[in-house]
């Protein structure tokens, strides 16, 4: 669990997303639908995005599980949590780790995403609030970063025209 | 939270152990592999078995393609593994050059966090589906349940005696329209036989498989001189079941269409061919007159019901556009490549 | 910018000596920044309502109804109660007093106790000490129902022998009727060159919310209960907590958990707040309800399915001379916010173009249907649609750019309209100017290829409004500020964070005024035991009332800090700047304090330093019945510009990208006014092209779609590319200029969409949403030589009232209604309280609640 070998018992019949929030006490990983069809419930199993609402848990065993809560590491954020914060990527939050870490696999396997690349990517995640374009930017943004470039959001970004 | 009913949990590593467990659970038990169908409708209490065995565990089940060949030389197509993700298929370079059409009809599936779930083997045999039976218990039961499960009326057509649920892959009528292989494994016997056969149009018995068998194998035939493409209808870009799926084969000879498959999904209970279609195209050159005959001929017997999203009437309408654009694309692929 | 002064609200109140802020030398208002939600946001940290859990709590279960209408005849719940781990199950025996948003419409129940009015209406309850056994109880409770006839929509509502499903209202399943007459619209139209009649459907369509409704609720042993709620209203739950539990309101706290989207969705007191409040109370344990995503589609309040008939006549250069609206209202099957939704398919239609003559008749129906209720726009995205495709169509007629049209007849700033709204800054003509010419509009539209196409719409939004839910002359907001010995302050305030950053807005307007830096500033909002009343996150208000609340506060403890400073630094207080963390002279910056030390010292010397503002809207002009809706402090104003593809052969719109402008008076945090802007016209997009709450008519009225998957909702496949500009035309009764933005941006898309496809192949789909199907049967329709619509094509006859009519300004009015009409012919006499729905309905109504 998000890098430590964990031990939890649970009923047979729980969900990954169940024990996560019931059993583990991180409820970092929201639920929207718990039916596979909004996304929210987004985790990393063994790195690969997956909705956690239809993984049961017992075939975690043994697995890397990574949760919103794993994504930052000692005193500063992530990158990409950086940017969603700056940008504005977050509104009601609600949507956003599951955004997070649909696009932390992303980086991990296209370190330089287009614009259509990302949209493909997270095409799997629903949000009511930002109309995606601000988490597209923040995506951009902390790929650039990540690559090592001093990248800094476009001024219409955040002041319009 | 919608959660899943209480039920035991096994995780067979070999496919002989997934069997005997089957047959030792007998009809309490059912199989899973990426579980994107089964767990959501057991979270409806569409089924609910005591017992779950798991395939994703079954070495058997994930390997890698495996070119088959015919006397050790000649191309006998491709062997695709029933647990490979659809992830995997997407990803796999082989299988997108030599069979675009596979790859194309997995991209389309759901939603990129559900194509790293959900198999191959899982979407061919994915359950039919209808805007009346994938619902909760509770909304069913305001409806006094369909045929489907636990009721004894089909609210689509509320005088026939079958339930019209619709089959809704995205790979069921592309591999119906390749004519594909499937290999299945029971307790007693293997078997493998054509992906048309592997169906039945009834929303309820779907499937020829029997329920202790598992598809193990997909086999693709050579690709000495065929194409094949998949369009699909469905509201959005990503999430949708296709409320219309149009798979077409056809076999060039030189600048004429030798032989064609034309297989239409989301418009029955099962990967619907409709041969008159193909009929309508066989010896031509694809011209538009043609291309017209067999987008008149699949617009027929395409009958949607009242039970996916979309007015029905719109849905059949778009069967003969759909059909029309996919010939083209067959059309004008073949016109580029010949010399 | 135009020549306003860019804060003229700071130049009054002010008592002499208090510290000058000059125009222009904002600090942190204007700035893009990190909102100070946003890391417990990124991190997973952030606790919505169902994130909460306490020791041994129990968790609840609705049993809702299977039936759209139907008489309860006897509820059996012994075998319920048997269950194991079961603990309470109650019925709507056990809460008989009704409630509702609004004192006129005191209509719901926490559990139906004889009668259900749509299939999900709640019946039954149980607490259990888990989810499954409370599901397992809920299915073991016996309901006997006697079904009655069902009502699908308005029509069928006001047939002969249509079932009345509640026993009040204005006529039969009529709800509310209103007719309003400013002016003599059948002159302006016997004085018009061009008349024309159209018919428009807006169709119902909800808020999904990623966010399932969930609400925990605690009783202690000492008498007092606290509910934690995914609610954008504590104040209502609160009085409507009391209300049923029939407790002192001083012994209930209600806090509202950070929304996962609100959308006007989470507004209204719900019967699952109100059912675990009552299970906690007896199980003496506290007890969390989380619904499903199928039972949020029941809790719906979303927006009302509305058909509309438009009459306009204009002059020959495009002048309104005369403008009569109806619109029937499909409510669902209870009252919730129906009164003012209706009101408001009729307020704003004369705040964007001059209008001589207006006219509005209005009605609401019930029928058996999840209740519709404030949706973001609250009422006006369906007249804003009707209006802005004739103003198309118009156009078209009259052989005008639809651009130059509007421009020509642009109501002006600091004027009254024909329906006594005061509109005060106005920077619509700058919109259209920004998408007009970032578009491409006067060389690209009508000339590109057939199936491509460009429309343009415009619209306005209150920034709250002007009058409560209930009748009170008390102040809309209130902010407490308490400045700490260690320099950081904390912000009190009851405004609801549901995701449209209110908490930033506070942080950084106290950051502003005090210049303290916002990561020291602590924000506790949305606590009925510990913050000052705010109604409430609805009608856009937020940032205009708190935050002007928040003004006052945070200057009245800059006075009381710099009468100390000023002694200390021996400047004159009119010198002294607050930034930075510092306290110092405008002409010597080196003479300085830190905020920390001039707290210290002003504590030292008056005691604790903490202050209060409020805010209270100003009187609006209008003094008639039903004036209570429309008026604002401030109206933003949008234009948008989006470019369409449509495919003749399956009538499948693809929006590659849309131009906003967007009227913002001055921005708080521009980031979070982009954000605001893209969300809205994402979920205008989703409206117009597929959004749709659909009911089963053949199976009793069930919902069709209660789910995510098939509710469709625009994925990041869908949506379109948006170039945002904004205009800051500040308005004096903004905080620093601010007017909003979550909601007006929406409101022009739809109808920009349906302008566009008509540019693209030349129809008219007179209908939201406008699907593939009804592109294509326009498409055929104008092939076979018709006139290439889809669209409504009949109103149904609706008992009118007599109108109340009103004189314009421009006639000389008053604001008040003529009293012949009223007194004479509705035997009642003439309203003049401008409390439209409070007041007069309360006093109509015999539940009034005061």
């Amino acid at each position: 669990m998000n890098g430590e070998p964990t031990q939890v018992a649970f009923a047979p019949h729980k969900t990954l997303l169940e024990v996560l929030r019931e059993d583990l006490g991180l409820t970092g990983t929201k639920h929207g639908c718990e039916l596979g069809e909004c996304g929210t419930c987004t985790v990393l199993l063994d790195e690969i995005p997956v909705l956690s609402c239809l993984v049961l848990a017992q075939a975690c065993d043994g697995r890397r599980v990574r949760t919103v809560e794993g994504m930052a590491t000692g005193e500063g954020l992530h990158p990409l949590q950086e940017t969603f914060a700056d940008l504005g990527a977050a509104q009601c939050g609600y949507c956003t780790p599951g955004f997070l870490l649909t696009a932390e696999a992303l980086l991990a396997a296209i370190p330089t995403p287009s614009r259509d690349q990302i949209r493909e990517a997270l095409a799997g995640n629903l949000c009511r609030c930002t109309g995606y374009l601000k988490i597209y930017e923040a995506v951009e943004l902390a790929a650039a970063r990540m690559r090592g470039e001093d990248a800094q959001p476009r001024p219409e970004t955040i002041h319009g025209r | 939270m919608l959660r899943l009913p209480s039920f035991t949990y096994l995780a067979p590593k070999t496919l002989k152990q997934a069997l005997q467990w089957k047959h030792d659970a007998g009809p309490e038990g059912m199989y899973v592999a990426g579980g994107t169908d089964l767990y959501p409708n057991m979270k409806r209490r569409h089924q609910d078995p005591k017992v779950v065995i798991s395939l994703a565990g079954v070495k058997a089940l994930r390997r890698k393609p495996a070119e088959r060949r015919n006397g050790g030389t000649a191309d006998a197509g491709l062997a695709l593994a029933a647990g490979m993700t659809l992830t995997e298929i997407t990803e796999h370079r082989k299988l997108r050059r030599r069979y675009p059409v596979v790859t194309r009809g997995a991209e389309l599936i759901s939603t990129p966090l559900l194509r790293n779930m959900g198999t191959l083997g899982g979407n061919l045999c994915l359950d039919t589906r209808c805007t009346y039976y994938n619902q909760s218990y509770e909304w069913r039961k305001a409806i006094d349940f369909c045929m489907k499960k636990d009721g004894a009326i089909c609210w689509v057509a509320p005088s026939s005696p079958r339930c019209w649920a619709v089959q809704s892959s995205d790979l069921a009528p592309v591999m119906v329209a390749l004519d594909a292989q499937l290999h299945l494994v029971g307790r007693a016997a293997d078997r493998t036989i054509s992906a048309a056969a592997f169906y039945h149009n009834d929303g309820i018995a779907y499937l020829t498989k029997q329920p202790d068998e598992v598809l193990t194998e997909i086999r693709l035939p050579a690709p000495n001189g065929w194409d094949a493409t998949y369009h699909k209808l469905r509201r959005r870009g990503t999430f949708d079941f296709p409320v219309l799926g149009v798979a077409i084969w056809v076999r060039w000879d030189a600048a004429r269409v030798d032989d064609a498959r034309i297989v239409l999904g989301g418009v029955a209970s099962w990967p619907q061919a409709v041969p008159e279609a193909a009929e309508a195209v066989r010896g031509t050159q694809l011209e538009d007159a043609a291309i017209e005959a067999a987008a008149t001929a699949a617009f027929r017997p395409s009958k949607p019901m009242d039970n996916t999203d979309f007015a029905l009437a719109w849905r059949k309408e778009m069967t003969r556009v759909y059909v029309r654009r996919a010939l083209e694309e067959l059309r004008d692929r073949h016109a580029t490549r010949r010399p | 910018m135009g020549d306003r002064p860019r804060d003229r609200r700071s130049d009054h109140d002010r008592p002499a000596g208090s510290p000058a802020r000059r125009p222009g030398d904002l600090r942190v208002v204007g700035t893009a920044h990190r909102r100070i939600d946003a890391v417990g946001k990124v991190t997973g940290r952030t606790q919505y309502a169902d994130d909460l859990a306490l020791p041994r709590m129990l968790h609840a279960k609705l049993l809702r109804s299977p039936h759209a209408h139907a008489r309860i005849a006897q509820v059996d719940v012994s075998r319920a109660l048997a269950l194991d781990g079961v603990h309470a199950v109650l019925t709507g025996a056990d809460l008989p007093t009704p409630f509702g948003i609004l004192p006129v419409s005191q209509d719901e129940h926490a559990l139906c106790p004889d009668r259900v009015r749509f299939v999900g209406d709640p019946v039954a309850a149980v607490a259990a000490t888990t989810e499954e056994i409370a599901a397992a109880a809920v299915d073991l409770i016996a309901v006997e129902y006697e079904p009655l006839s069902v009502v699908g929509d308005p029509a069928e509502a006001i047939a002969g022998d249509a079932p009345l499903i509640h026993d009040y209202g204005d006529a039969g399943n009529l709800h509310k009727l209103v007719n309003l007459e400013f002016g003599d619209v059948e002159e302006g139209f016997a004085a018009a060159h061009h008349v024309r009649e159209d018919l428009y459907f807006y169709g119902g369509n909800t808020h999904l919310a990623m966010e399932q409704h969930a609400s925990l609720a605690e009783w202690t042993p000492d008498g007092r209960l606290t509910l934690w709620s995914s609610t954008q209203t504590p104040h209502y739950v609160h009085r409507a907590l009391a209300r049923v539990l029939e407790l002192p309101p001083g012994r209930i706290r209600v806090v509202a958990t950070p929304n996962g989207g609100g959308f006007g969705g989470k507004s209204d007191p719900f019967n699952h707040e109100i059912v675990v409040a009552k299970l906690a109370m007896l199980t003496g344990r506290p007890v969390k309800i989380a619904l499903t995503r199928e039972e949020v589609f029941y809790c719906h309040r979303g927006r009302h399915p509305t058909l509309m008939w438009v009459k306009s006549g204009v002059a020959r250069d495009g002048k309104l001379l005369g403008l009569h609206f109806r619109t029937l209202l499909d409510g669902g099957g209870y009252g919730s916010y129906g009164v003012a939704s209706t009101y408001y398919t009729g307020a704003l239609q004369t705040v964007t173009y001059q209008v001589e003559r207006y006219k509005f008749e209005g009605a609401r129906a019930f029928t058996n249907k999840p209740p519709c209720g404030p949706k973001r726009g609250h009422g006006t995205p369906q007249p804003r649609f009707a209006l802005e495709v004739q103003m198309d169509k118009i156009a078209t007629d009259l052989g005008l750019d639809p651009a130059e049209l509007r421009l020509r007849h642009l109501v002006t700033a600091d004027t009254i309209t024909a329906n006594w709204l005061r509109v005060g800054s106005m920077g619509l003509g700058a919109c259209i100017a920004k998408v007009v010419d970032a578009s491409g509009w006067r060389t690209r539209r009508g000339t590109l290829p057939y199936g491509r196409g460009l429309g343009l719409a415009c619209s306005s939004y209150i920034s709250g409004a002007g009058l409560p839910i209930y009748w009170n002359d008390m102040p809309h907001s209130g902010v407490q500020l308490k400045c700490d010995r260690g320099g950081g302050v904390t912000v009190f305030c009851g405004s609801t964070d549901i995701g449209q950053g209110s908490d930033g807005i506070l942080a950084t307007i106290v950051s502003e005024v005090l210049g303290v830096p916002l990561g020291e500033i602590t924000v506790v909002s949305a606590d009925t035991d510990l913050t000052p009343v705010d109604l409430g996150s609805y009608s856009s208000r937020v940032t205009l009332m708190s935050g002007n609340a928040a003004i006052q506060a945070a200057e009245r403890a800059r006075d009381i800090i710099s009468q100390h400073a000023a002694e200390k630094l021996q400047v004159p207080a009119e010198r002294l700047v607050f930034a930075e963390g510092r306290v110092f002279d405008a002409a010597d910056p080196d003479v300085w304090l830190s905020f920390a030390e001039a707290v210290q010292g002003a504590e030292a010397r008056t005691g604790t330093v903490g202050t209060v503002g409020s805010y209270t809207p100003p009187a609006s002009p209008g003094r008639y019945r039903g004036a209570g809706v429309g008026p604002s402090p401030a109206y933003s104003y949008s234009a948008a510009v989006v470019e369409v593809e449509v495919d003749p052969d399956t009538g499948i719109i693809r929006v590659p990208k849309a131009w906003v402008a967007h009227d913002i008076g001055q921005c708080i945090n521009p980031a979070m006014v982009m954000g605001q802007v893209e969300g809205s016209v994402y979920m205008g997009l989703g409206e117009a092209l597929m959004e749709e709450m659909v009911y089963r008519e053949n199976r009793g009225l069930v919902h069709k779609i209660p789910s995510m998957l098939e509710y469709k909702s625009p994925t990041t496949l869908e949506m379109c590319d948006v170039e945002t500009h904004l205009v800051a035309d500040p308005d004096p009764n903004g905080p620093f200029g601010a007017k909003e933005v979550g909601q007006g941006p929406l409101l022009p898309i739809p109808p920009a969409i349906a302008n566009a496809v008509f540019d693209a192949v030349g129809v008219r789909v007179d209908e939201v949403p406008i699907s593939p199907e009804k592109v294509l049967r326009a498409l055929k329709d104008k092939a076979r030589g018709g006139p290439g619509r889809t669209g409504p094509t009949a109103f149904p006859d609706i008992p009118w009232p007599e109108p109340i009519r009103v004189p314009t300004p421009w006639e000389g009015g008053d604001g008040k209604a003529l009293k012949h009409d009223a007194a004479g012919r509705r035997g009642r006499a003439a309203d003049q309280s401008a409390a439209a729905l409070p007041r007069s309905g309360a006093a109509s109504h015999p539940e009034r609640q005061h």
